[in-house]
């Protein structure tokens, strides 16, 4: 999942759409994002390259509307309802995903595994 | 004015003491049958750290020590003691102090002259066969002037100064120095009778080289004067913790290489100025909370037939009177908080009186108007108008004074002279209040007496030996005594750590993670 500045980004992603759940006057998501721009990205232990500054699930809250809707920990997220993730802010992550007037956000996200399926199925595939 | 003032602050003590309900008018010389008397005016200042205060002689034990300066064998602490009792009660001016220095000032008069008589004398004997002894022996005595003037010069700046302290033994150090330099004198003496004077030395530029270097051996012993009589004992090696019996006032000083009986002039020389003013007032509870733990006991069985029940009975009157002992702790507390507030109520008073009296007057500047016909005021000199401001104040002073226990220090006269003092230098009533709002050191109650003041230094250890650790002696005085510990300071490992001012560098740490 690294990248060549300058060069478009290219990964496999799987399509999750979470419904918000009202809770006390708020509607959360169900997980816990890390990263951005400005953070140290050393100190993410979920990706390979440890120059990435993209949008990381750190944590899945169990029986949340995330984990029901199949996010998994470790995921990096690219898209937020069509706004790009890969080159935000912490803070700017955080407030696309929390907006308050809308009920249901469309995530992009990619992780190791969905790269390693795609491989594996076209080497089997030797057409 | 000044008897007016006199009667006020009289019957303000007598009125205090008498009765508080009346109302406190301050026109009291409409009241005619107050005629006690209780202090003569301008009673002197009383020691500050006598409780005799009543009976007190003022030829009072004051001055020097205790021992024979002459006699080395060791003295035991309780002749000490005897001998010192002894010398309390007989007080003249004692000559002993000034035997050492006067000793030492004719034996450097001896050696300052001697190099003088060196040269003199062959001159005024001989004078014909002496070879003479053109420029080299000039340039000599010009070096030999100017070091007779240095010698000379810190001679007097050095040793040459009025005695602080008699020590109980032996300076170790100082007669260590005046026999080394007898010596050398004597030899140099000896020396220069057998080789110049009986055979008539000719050899004038010897002579005058000779006399040159007992010049130069001089200056070298007062070289090692000053080392071990001033400099030694700057550089800090002990930690001395004094600690007054009565009250438990406690300081901690760093002191050098010192025998005890050096350490002990030192420590005094500190406690004038940093411990406050003995006052034995302070020193008891309250006798309303001692006497209720005394009432369990008197238990008196006269009656030599008692049977065993009565000591039975006896036995738990004081086993009750034990259990009930245990709630004067409670009223400690409450005799303690209730003085707090009277002292405080009483200093409010205090403060206002003096802030209101303090502006019934102003200094009057040259260039003012002194009186003109239609107002005339009175032009004052500060002792005059020390005692104007005096008469309103008085009383809330002797109330406050009466309070805190001070009021043995603080005659009428010394006030009024402070008062004087305060407002011929412009001082605020919050500066003259300083002196009786807080007990200041013991020098400020000091009188300036050239008898000096007896102290006791007791001691385990020969008081010539040097300070060292775990050595404990005390200085005594009549009421109370100072004790001393000496613990070394300890010895410091100072590493070093070099930091490059380059590399000081930092970054973001942020791992911010965010629930949404």
């Amino acid at each position: 999942m690294s990248f060549v500045p300058g060069q478009p980004v290219t990964a496999v992603v799987q399509r999750i759409e979470i419904q918000k759940l009202r809770q006390n006057d708020h509607l959360i998501l169900g997980f816990s994002i890390g990263g951005g721009i400005d953070q140290d990205p050393g100190q993410n232990p979920f990706s390979e390259d440890k120059t990435d500054k993209g949008i990381y699930v750190t944590r899945v809250s169990e029986g949340g509307p995330a984990e029901l809707a199949g996010l998994q920990i470790g995921d990096k997220i690219m898209q937020v309802n069509g706004w790009d993730m890969t080159m935000v802010t912490h803070d700017q992550a955080r407030k696309r995903l929390t907006k308050k007037n809308e009920q249901v956000v469309r995530l992009l996200v990619t992780r190791k595994s969905l790269e390693d399926a795609v491989r594996h199925s076209m080497s089997n595939y030797p057409k | 004015m000044g008897n007016h003032v006199q009667q006020l602050w009289q019957q303000c003590g007598f009125k205090d003491r008498r009765d508080r309900h009346r109302s406190k008018s301050r026109d009291s010389s409409s009241r005619g049958d107050k005629s006690v008397t209780i202090q003569a005016p301008g009673e002197p200042l009383l020691d500050a750290e006598s409780t005799r205060g009543d009976d007190r002689d003022d030829n009072w034990g004051e001055t020097t020590t205790v021992v024979t300066g002459t006699s080395e064998h060791s003295v035991s602490n309780e002749d000490l003691t005897r001998v010192s009792k002894e010398l309390e009660e007989s007080t003249p001016l004692e000559c002993k102090r000034f035997i050492g220095p006067a000793l030492g000032g004719c034996l450097s008069f001896f050696a300052l002259v001697t190099p003088l008589a060196f040269l003199v004398l062959p001159q005024v004997l001989w004078r014909d066969a002496l070879d003479p002894c053109g420029t080299p022996c000039e340039g000599l005595y010009v070096s030999l002037a100017f070091k007779l003037l240095v010698l000379l010069i810190s001679s007097w700046a050095l040793f040459l100064r009025p005695p602080r302290a008699t020590l109980p033994r032996f300076f170790v150090f100082r007669c260590l120095l005046m026999v080394l330099v007898f010596l050398f004198v004597a030899s140099y003496w000896l020396f220069y009778g057998v080789r110049v004077l009986e055979p008539r030395e000719r050899d004038y530029r010897g002579i005058v080289e000779y006399a040159a270097s007992l010049v130069d051996a001089l200056l070298f012993i007062q070289y090692l004067a000053l080392v071990l009589l001033e400099v030694r004992h700057l550089q800090p090696a002990f930690c001395l913790k004094v600690v007054r019996t009565t009250d438990g006032a406690s300081k901690f000083y760093n002191v050098g290489h010192l025998s005890i009986q050096r350490a002990a002039v030192w420590v005094l020389d500190r406690y004038y100025s940093d411990f406050p003013v003995y006052n034995p007032a302070l020193l008891n509870l309250p006798k309303s909370i001692l006497s209720k733990k005394m009432t369990g006991f008197k238990v008196y069985s006269l009656d030599e037939n008692t049977t065993n029940n009565s000591t039975g009975q006896s036995r738990a009157m004081i086993a009750a009177a034990a259990r009930r002992r245990d709630n004067s702790h409670n009223e400690f507390y409450y005799e303690e908080a209730e003085m707090d507030r009277r002292i405080r109520k009483r200093k409010a008073r205090l403060v206002v009186a003096v802030e209101e009296a303090f502006t019934h007057i102003k200094r009057l500047h040259e260039d003012e108007v002194a009186s003109s016909p239609k107002h005339p005021r009175e032009v004052m000199d500060p002792r005059e108008a020390a005692q104007a401001i005096f008469a309103p104040m008085a009383r809330a002073m002797q109330k406050y004074l009466r309070t805190t226990r001070q009021q043995p220090f603080h005659s009428m006269e010394s006030i009024l002279t402070h008062l004087q003092f305060c407002i011929t230098h412009n001082m605020t009533p919050k500066a003259f209040l300083e002196r009786y709002l807080t007990p200041g050191p013991t020098m400020q109650y000091q009188q300036q007496n050239g008898r000096g003041r007896q102290w006791t230094l007791v001691s385990e250890e020969p008081v010539t030996s040097a300070l060292r650790q775990g050595l404990v002696f005390s200085l005594r005085r009549l009421d109370f005594s100072l004790v001393v510990t000496v613990t070394p300071l300890p010895f410091l490992r100072l590493g070093e750590e070099f930091i490059d001012p380059k590399s000081h560098k930092f970054v973001m740490r942020l791992q911010s993670e965010t629930s949404v």
